[in-house]
């Protein structure tokens, strides 16, 4: 067996970017949330916001941290990895990942010390000040890092000199035909992420009867972020799908599992692709029901992938079934949400230890669906680095070899398993601690006490401790 | 239509760049070394406290300094990067774990004396991972085309070793000075002391370096040692020499802000000194800097928001070290 660079590349690729992206789906909606919190504590200079803010910028600095050391990891794989994809791109892609860095990495790690450790050094306006612009950071760095991907995938405005790109049109490159579908879709889905998130850990708090008005005020609070959130993410996801019909069919195509041209087209439910003799085994279909949400028409005609040559048609295994898990996610996150409103207007929902069982379980649904959607738009981009001009096989380092990337790749797996469960275990240690009682001088937010008294005397007056 | 030549600008920044990277990611790469060394908890703490709010946007110039090489000089990047995968990869993994231990060590009790140790060891594989990478610079690249043409292992060469050992010591007496700033009583004695150390080795990988470089590169050697090259490239090594007399002093009495200066000051010659020998080379000896440099198009477009975004961020970073000013605080760090 001989050991494929390109392979092994995009393998190792999927490895540290599927890791990094749940670290800013948390961290991007983490830090709106404290800024809420930190406006709150700072306008009603009520202690109960501070409490909360002060419980989840703890969460948040490890998750924070963790992103940043993981991210540092990307750009440079751009170089190790994919040389030639940079030589061809880099005109027209690199100022866009620079801009980024720019302005969101130098006003995140500045103000980030600030929000962290100087709650006691500066006026308490200027650290609210640093909440803000953490939060603006993060915000700006999904703007320029899914402008550059949405490039790769509905790629305009460049002109082609020997091969490469060359930038003709800058507002163009940046609001490419399919960046504000992503943008939004993206961003409104790490927001979603974290509410859950919150929500579960409200619950966890609550069943434990742990600082019990805290964990209400998160669950409440989530809620009514997610009832506006959850039914807009589904109407822009189907936005995003028009997009994709229009921009990248067979795209489009290998998510609906749909080898041939056929109109009405049905809803394919389930089924077995195979790839190779380019049919789906043992499909469940519903008739015309395709047409109508793909091209909202009952009529409506979808390209099959045999319209292709196949060595231009995607896999459709993982966009297929990927899309499928992000579609059922975000039902069970509709009823969810919709059932904890209704429990709540009908002043049941703290009484309901099953319901707040359900909210600690559903907590990350958010993560699986984020990874769902970004296996479902990235396989689905292949061929292809930058759709329908650049190859994949061609952007690969040409001198790599397989066994490079094999020690390389089974570095990363090594890191990426002590970091992780590390930064779990240490997150839900943070979380079990719980929110400080009120009273007490406020600690920073950088950590836990080194002394066991002073453990003691972080624990909140009702907690069965 | 060429209005401007932009490669000079982007030339400059970007050396500004890597040399504010070098200095300040530099000293608390070097303080994470010390760290190991400490003879104490109490001083291990305050050691880490003194650069736990400022570390993350140190390492930001890092990223920075490799996305500013891909955009102005996309195809100095695309050689380069590869050819030094596998030292890249060790820097990217160590500056994980040191990364981590930050905010790990404090918090998982059980493994605390791992995160430790890899506090420590990734401070300095991360630093001998760039003075490889620096080594394999000055060595130059086996070039295809618009490709690196050689194999992944092509780096390791003693040279470029040599270079990776040579730099430990140079991140350590920054490190060994910041905490002679930031720190009082028996750290400081005890940082002061250190860096002697450092500053020792720190001038043997100098000599052994400027003489192995012309040694082992007959292009160098033709440029150091022929007139009037020469009388210009003099006042290099002797500024060293007066910089390295000030900085044993400095450390050898009660200066506070002194060593930390003449630790940048040596930092300084050296990186002058390399950047005369490869000038005007970004792939050293195949590709210029014209050469190399993106389409005008691209470098306008990020310099207009460089010119404004870069001196923003010199003045909240400035404001987030005046926040954190003088000496280090038992409040101020990880844990309260």
């Amino acid at each position: 067996m001989t050991l494929d660079p390109v392979l092994l590349s995009r393998l190792q690729w999927a490895w540290v970017i599927s890791w990094h992206i749940l670290l800013p789906a948390f961290t991007v909606g983490l830090a709106s949330y404290i800024v809420v919190l930190e406006g709150l504590a700072f306008f009603t200079g009520r202690d109960i916001w501070l409490r909360i803010s002060a419980f989840w910028t703890r969460i948040f600095a490890v998750s924070f941290g963790m992103g940043v050391v993981s991210g540092i990891v990307m750009p440079f794989q751009f170089g190790t990895n994919w040389s030639r994809f940079t030589d061809a791109t880099a005109a027209v892609l690199s100022p866009l990942l620079a801009y980024e860095g720019l302005m969101a990495f130098f006003l995140e790690a500045s103000f980030l010390g600030v929000l962290l450790f100087g709650r006691r050094l500066v006026p308490a306006w200027a650290h609210f000040f640093a909440a803000v612009m953490v939060a603006f950071g993060t915000l700006l760095s999904s703007f320029w890092i899914l402008a550059t991907n949405s490039w790769m995938q509905t790629p305009q405005g460049y002109k082609l000199v020997d091969g490469r790109f060359e930038p003709v049109d800058w507002l163009a490159i940046i609001f490419n035909p399919s960046f504000p579908y992503r943008l939004l879709h993206t961003v409104t889905a790490f927001y979603i992420t974290t509410a859950f998130v919150v929500m579960g850990v409200g619950a966890w708090l609550l069943r434990r009867q742990r600082a019990p008005d805290d964990a209400r005020m998160m669950i409440r609070m989530a809620l009514d972020l997610l009832i506006v959130l959850v039914p807009l993410q589904m109407f822009l996801g189907d936005q995003h799908g028009l997009n994709t019909l229009e921009y990248q069919p067979a795209k489009l195509a290998a998510i609906e599992g749909r080898y041939d041209t056929v109109d009405p087209v049905p809803l394919t439910v389930f089924g077995i692709p195979d790839d190779a003799h380019a049919t789906m085994h043992d499909d469940v279909e519903i008739p015309d029901l395709g047409s109508l949400i793909l091209t909202h028409s009952w009529s409506g005609r979808i390209k099959g992938l045999k319209e292709w040559p196949p060595d231009q048609r995607p896999p459709v295994g993982p966009p297929f079934f990927c899309f499928r898990i992000m579609v059922a996610i975000a039902f069970i996150m509709l009823f969810v949400v919709a059932a904890g409103q209704v429990m709540r207007w009908r002043r049941r929902l703290w009484q309901s230890s099953r319901f707040l069982w359900l909210l600690q379980y559903t907590a990350p649904l958010g993560f699986i669906a984020v990874i769902c959607g970004w296996i479902t738009t990235e396989v689905g981009r292949q061929p292809w680095t930058v759709y329908g001009l650049l190859r994949t096989a061609d952007s690969v380092s040409p001198s790599l070899t397989g066994t490079d990337v094999v020690i390389s790749f089974v570095c990363y797996v090594a890191v990426y398993l002590i970091m992780y469960p590390t930064g779990i275990a240490v997150m839900a240690a943070l979380v079990r601690s719980g929110p400080l009682a009120p009273g007490l001088p406020h600690r920073h937010e950088g950590g836990l006490p080194s002394q066991p008294f002073e453990s003691a005397a972080r624990a909140v007056p009702n907690s069965p401790r | 239509m060429e209005v401007l030549d932009l490669v000079p600008v982007w030339t400059v920044l970007l050396a500004l760049a890597v040399f504010y990277y070098v200095v300040f990611d530099g000293f608390d790469l070097g303080v994470g070394m010390l760290y190991g060394l400490a003879p104490d908890q109490s001083m291990r703490n305050a050691i880490m406290d003194s650069v736990a709010p400022v570390w993350d946007g140190n390492e930001t110039w890092l990223v920075f300094g490799g996305l500013g090489l891909l955009t102005a000089f996309p195809l100095a990047f695309a050689i380069i990067i590869p050819a030094v995968y596998f030292p890249i990869l060790v820097m990217l993994l160590a500056l994980i774990f040191r990364g981590v231990a930050f905010e790990f060590r404090f918090r998982h009790e059980r493994l605390r004396r791992f995160w430790d140790g890899a506090f420590c060891a990734g401070s300095i594989l991360a630093t001998i991972a760039q003075g490889v990478v620096l080594g394999a610079f000055i060595q130059g690249f086996k070039v295809d085309g618009r490709q690196f043409g050689g194999g992944s292992f092509d780096f390791a060469t003693p040279f470029a070793f040599v270079v990776g050992v040579a730099l430990l010591a140079g991140y350590a007496l920054l490190g060994a000075a910041w905490l002679v700033l930031k720190t009082e009583g028996a750290l400081q004695d005890w940082a002061r002391r250190a860096g002697r150390l450092c500053l020792i080795g720190v001038l043997a990988g100098i000599v052994v370096v400027s003489v192995w470089t012309p040694l082992a590169n007959a292009g160098i050697a033709q440029r150091w040692f022929s007139w009037p090259d020469i009388a210009l490239l003099a006042p290099v090594p002797i500024i060293t020499a007066v910089i390295a007399v000030v900085e044993w002093y400095a450390l050898t009495h009660r200066y506070e802000l002194l060593p930390f200066l003449g630790a940048i000051g040596l930092f300084l010659m050296s990186f002058l000194g390399i950047a005369i020998s490869l000038w005007p080379m970004i792939v050293p000896y195949r590709y210029t800097l014209w050469q190399a440099a993106a389409p005008e198009s691209t470098q306008a477009f990020l310099l207009v928001g460089t010119l404004f975004l870069l001196p923003v961020i010199l003045m909240y970073t400035a404001w987030s070290y005046w926040v954190f000013r003088g000496k280090v605080r038992g409040d101020v760090g990880y844990r309260p």
